[in-house]
């Protein structure tokens, strides 16, 4: 049996599923406190 | 803790800690996937698959981490009524549950090979995934208790109650001998794995924490900023 494949997908999957969770956090951020920022501007 | 209780003192030290954490945590982690890729040797019994350990670990610990730190932050809520509290309880559990679905999934690509299957209901995995419809469950009772407009008690007694699940956990592979193999890793008796293969282990357990610590930083900075929004449009409503 080789071992790499089973080596390879968990590190894919840790990986991707890491970034995916950084990407969704930071641009949620970015979002909400630029529509803040918005609305104080607007005021 | 108290000092950070008005969210103004805690974004001004958040907004600078978020990319310290996160540029330190993706490095840290890196540089561990290295090692434990390319310069650990592989195990005299369980071959390249050890390899597994690095990200395997690291998981199971922030998943734990993760409901500890729910359940603190429910105390806090609930008795000393700290304002972040909740918004700390919701920023942490997607990022746990990640983590334990990643721990299942890993520990399953790893069994495979080495148990010579993807699934057995062994304690220690049994209670982890009891720790994942944990998380779920929190989720679900958070988002409904907001959009409710509620002032989050309820989520807060779940994640104090689903802490007991923790111990049974940590204590599962010495109450049931069943599959999964016992500690590896204690701090009063030190480390039964070879300092050879150990150590990009703690590079990573570093790095996942503080990437866990930023995603938590920035999903409360998320929900700090439409609470702020959210109450500026009803000012302009009620005007």
């Amino acid at each position: 049996m080789n071992h790499w494949a089973f080596v390879i997908a968990a590190y894919a999957l840790v990986g991707a599923a890491t970034a995916a969770l950084i990407l969704w956090s930071y641009l949620s951020m970015r979002g909400a406190e630029a529509d803040a920022d918005a609305a104080k501007r607007r005021r | 803790m108290h000092g950070y209780a008005n969210p103004a003192r805690f974004l001004k030290l958040a907004r600078p800690a978020t990319g310290w954490l996160l540029v330190s945590g993706i490095m840290l982690v890196l540089g561990g996937f290295y090692g434990g890729l390319f310069i650990t040797p592989p195990d005299y019994l369980q071959g390249n698959t050890v390899r597994i350990l690095y990200i395997h670990v690291p998981a199971a610990w922030l998943a734990m981490a993760g409901w500890a730190s729910i359940a603190a932050a429910s105390i806090s809520q609930l008795v000393w009524r700290h304002p972040l509290a909740a918004v700390a309880g919701r920023a942490i559990a997607p990022a746990g549950a990640l983590f334990a679905a990643l721990c299942l999934a890993t520990g399953s690509i790893w069994g495979r090979p080495a148990w010579g299957t993807w699934w057995e209901w062994d304690g220690r995995l049994t209670s982890m995934l009891i720790l994942l419809f944990l998380y779920l469950g929190y989720i679900a009772l958070a988002s409904a208790e907001r959009e409710r407009g509620g002032d989050g008690r309820m989520a807060a007694l779940f994640g104090l109650v689903g802490a007991v699940n923790l111990p049974i956990i940590h204590y599962s592979v010495l109450w049931w001998r069943t599959l999964h193999q016992g500690q590896s890793i204690s701090i009063t008796q030190g480390s039964s794995i070879a300092p050879e293969l150990l150590w990009p282990l703690p590079l990573t357990m570093l790095g996942f924490t503080a990437i866990f610590a930023a995603v938590v930083l920035m999903r409360m900075r998320t929900e700090l900023a439409r609470q702020k929004l959210e109450a500026r449009l009803r000012r302009s409503a009620a005007e």
